[in-house]
């Protein structure tokens, strides 16, 4: 395996990634760190939708709950950023368990309308307590990753590292077969021994905690905690088209779509507003006529040859 | 020695329906039981109850004395039971082989690596059930008895006491069929408890040490496969007391122009042959029945008619083909199914499903055959305001009849109408259907595996079974010809 050149490939496409700052300026620096927060969001939400089968359509419930417990510990109780991101992520887990329990019961599109409703609460309930949650405006956050975009991009890119990391050897592992085995036919998985709906909670729960953490990130990032970045449901729409661009069931992928979504934006962005349009357009595109995504393109090169 | 798996007294209810009462068993290590019943009889909801994929309302599974009805299916499979699909479902970028490791782990979320043991167990399975050759192969590029192996092998792994297996042998070639039989039998001289859950005796016979019968949730003879097979009860089940035959009104013209014709229609599921050049041809006026097992490809070849699935052949309706034309126009154009699922819409009364039926009559018409129908099922009109999915099954089943009455059909075909119906419900229907037929002239298609139902009505009779028509000709002549393959 250490020799394939897929293998190699990544390697190397890493390794030039992670020397980016060295030649690039800050303001791509600065897209791309987003871009690799939102590709953590977007490989959690794969190992749902790829593996276990479960679309859930309020990704940002737990990204929203791990960063406004973060962002809420550092504003008011100025707890240091390590503890503040452990707890926001501790909480996305907890808020995520208590949404899938009584979710997973259901079944069809209902566990999906179930995570909606909850983006919703979330994001009425943080409007409703303006006060202490800073409301449409945002909460600003005294504490910063770092100031300068070179070391705020290597956290981000170290994390997105490590988390697709871990995300792709769990979905690669033993467990991970089971996962998908119970997001593809429950019945059978059930009647080969396996509790379904502990491995599907399993899965939310880690999902939940990469999304938790990398919400807490972002707002470290960005200095200020708002609806609009890690809540708001047109960002959950992006996290699932990021995923399913880069490639269904592929846990990689996801980030790749990711960092093409926001760069291609960022490309496009002489057209003003038509940006967005041919973004999505393309989006739509690739949905339609290679459901693969990007991943399932090259992958069905391969067989072929 | 004691039983390895006992059931008694299981009874599962949907809704209304019982759909099992009182059904109980034995089956000791070492021993293959066959459970058998036509379609509907509560055969495989017997086995979903055993592993737990159904909970029984009430009545004990009792697995080696201890009583596992109404536990999660997982738990059940852990503690020892273990079922073959007939559907399976493979995964798509996993080999062989990984779906032999998938069901050999442990139900453990730390288990991130994989012994190395379990990939050489899998690998002995893989001989074992003759897979060796393909086990790194994606199920997508299997041959369809491969797919049926892998579910074995699945089995195998799960090493179970008491293995369920669901119609072993459908869709597969008289060689796999003894491929197959050696592996089941296998599991018997290793002294598993093994329960063999088919339509008919005549296929598992062979490898059975018992029968039991199952017909309507009901239980009708236990024994040999040879006492069953001469049971009363069960020849009046599969083969009908005594064929009554009643013949039409002669019409003119009757059967003479041809309305439907046939020729050579095979239809591929993935690689499942479903149909295999079948030719059949239906008059104007003629009632045809086809029968057939479950499984032996009726409502396939209906809905090659009706444009449903795609088949290669041709199907002519009065004289043109009717290749490349959607499921609508073949419906407009006359040919009016009426699927064995009935396809009612539950939330709509009685009265908007008829009236959807009749969406392209004038309003005059409309009427006009509403005032028909209600007379040809009374019980309709009394339920008119009532959703149709409060409808009991004879009810739900008469409604389907009647929406697509109301369309019009110059040929209306009926797949299996009497599906998990009450034999009083049956008589009534058949009645029914008698009346249509000596009152109109209406072209009837009828799919049946319930020789009972279809015969009696026919004027022509074509038996398929497996994917080929094997007999055609007089009802009269169909109890000594033909009925010995429905037992």
């Amino acid at each position: 395996m250490l020799k394939s050149p897929k293998f190699i490939a990544t390697m190397v496409i890493l390794v030039v990634m992670a020397l980016l700052p060295l030649g690039v300026g800050g303001y791509i620096l600065g897209l791309l760190t987003l871009a690799y927060y939102y590709g953590v969001i977007a490989m959690a939400w794969d190992l749902l939708f790829g593996f276990a089968g479960e679309v859930n359509f309020g990704p940002t419930f737990l990204v929203g709950t791990g960063a406004y417990t973060a962002a809420m510990l550092n504003h008011y109780a100025g707890w240091p950023i390590p503890v503040c991101l452990f707890v926001g992520a501790v909480a996305a887990v907890v808020g995520g368990a208590i949404l899938a329990v009584p979710a997973l019961r259901l079944s069809g599109p209902y566990f999906g309308l179930v995570t909606l409703v909850a983006v919703l609460l979330l994001q009425n309930f943080i409007v409703l307590f303006a006060g202490t949650t800073g409301g449409e405006i945002g909460l600003d956050i005294p504490d910063v990753l770092a100031i300068d975009a070179a070391p705020n991009y290597w956290y981000a890119f170290g994390f997105m590292v490590v988390s697709g990391g871990l995300l792709y050897g769990l979905a690669n592992s033993p467990v991970g077969l089971i996962l998908q085995a119970s997001g593809q036919d429950a019945i059978e998985a059930s009647a080969l021994g396996f509790n379904v709906t502990k491995h599907k909670l399993a899965a939310f729960c880690v999902s939940a905690l990469f999304s938790g953490l990398a919400g807490g990130m972002l707002i470290f990032y960005l200095g200020t905690v708002s609806v609009g970045t890690v809540v708001d449901l047109t960002i959950g729409v992006q996290v699932i088209i990021a995923a399913v661009l880069g490639g269904r069931r592929t846990i990689l992928g996801a980030a790749i779509g990711s960092i093409f979504l926001i760069v291609a934006g960022e490309i496009l962005r002489p057209l003003g507003q038509l940006s967005t349009f041919v973004v999505s357009a393309i989006a739509l595109v690739v949905i339609l006529f290679f459901p693969g995504g990007f991943l399932g393109i090259l992958q069905r090169g391969e067989g072929r040859s | 020695m004691s039983a390895m798996l006992e059931v008694s007294g299981l009874i599962k209810r949907f809704g209304g329906l019982v759909a099992v009462k009182d059904i109980g068993f034995s089956i000791k290590g070492g021993e293959i039981l066959g459970l058998i019943g036509p379609n509907g009889s509560g055969k495989s909801t017997v086995m979903k109850c055993i592993m737990g994929i159904e909970k029984p309302n009430a009545g004990s599974v009792k697995l080696d004395g201890v009583d596992v009805a109404g536990w999660p299916a997982h738990r059940i499979a852990r503690a020892g039971i273990g079922l073959v699909f007939q559907h399976a479902r493979p995964l798509h970028r996993q080999t062989v082989l990984e779906h032999i490791i998938l069901a050999l782990l442990p139900d453990n979320l730390l288990m991130l690596v994989a012994d190395l043991h379990v990939r050489r167990r899998a690998e002995e399975i893989a001989a074992r059930v003759g897979l060796a050759g393909v086990m790194h192969r994606l199920p997508r590029t299997l041959p369809f008895a491969d797919l049926r192996r892998l579910e074995l092998a699945k089995a195998v792994a799960r090493n179970p006491k008491v293995v369920l297996v669901d119609e072993p042998f459908a869709g597969l070639t008289a060689a796999e069929v003894a491929d197959f039989s050696s592996l089941i039998a296998s599991f018997r001289s290793e002294g598993h408890a093994v329960l063999l859950v088919d339509h008919n005796v005549k296929g598992v016979a062979a490898l059975v040490d018992r029968v039991l019968a199952m017909y309507l949730g009901e239980y009708v003879a236990e024994g040999s496969a040879e006492e069953v097979m001469r049971n009363e009860t069960v020849r009046r089940v599969y083969l009908g007391g005594k064929i009554e035959t009643a013949s039409r009104p002669a019409r003119e013209g009757k059967g003479r122009t041809p309305l439907l014709d046939v020729r050579g229609l095979s239809v591929l599921y993935g690689k499942a042959q479903a149909l295999e050049d079948v030719s059949i041809h239906v008059g104007e006026g003629e009632f045809v029945s086809v029968v057939g097992l479950n499984g032996a490809g009726k409502t396939t070849l209906f809905n090659a008619i009706s444009g449903l699935v795609p088949s290669t052949g041709t199907v002519s309706w009065r004289g043109e083909s009717l290749g490349g034309r959607t499921p609508a126009q073949i419906a407009r154009g006359g040919i009016v199914q009426c699927p064995e699922s009935r396809e009612l819409f539950g939330d709509m009364t009685v009265r908007e499903n008829l009236d959807l039926g009749g969406q392209h009559n004038p309003p005059a018409e409309a009427t006009r055959l509403i005032a028909w129908l209600f007379e040809l099922f009374p019980i309709l009109q009394e339920r008119q305001g009532q959703a149709a999915r409060t409808l009991s099954g004879g009810e739900q089943q008469m409604l389907a009849i009647g929406r697509a009455l109301m369309m019009q059909p110059k040929l209306l075909i009926l797949d299996e109408p009497t599906l998990g119906l009450a034999p009083v419900i049956l008589e009534l229907l058949s009645k029914t259907l008698e009346r249509l037929r000596q009152t109109t002239d209406i072209t009837v298609l009828l799919g049946e595996q319930n020789v009972t139902f279809a015969l009696p009505h026919a004027d022509r009779v074509y038996v398929l079974e497996h994917a080929r028509v094997v007999w055609e000709g007089d009802p009269a002549r169909f109890a000594e010809e033909a009925g010995s393959g429905y037992l």
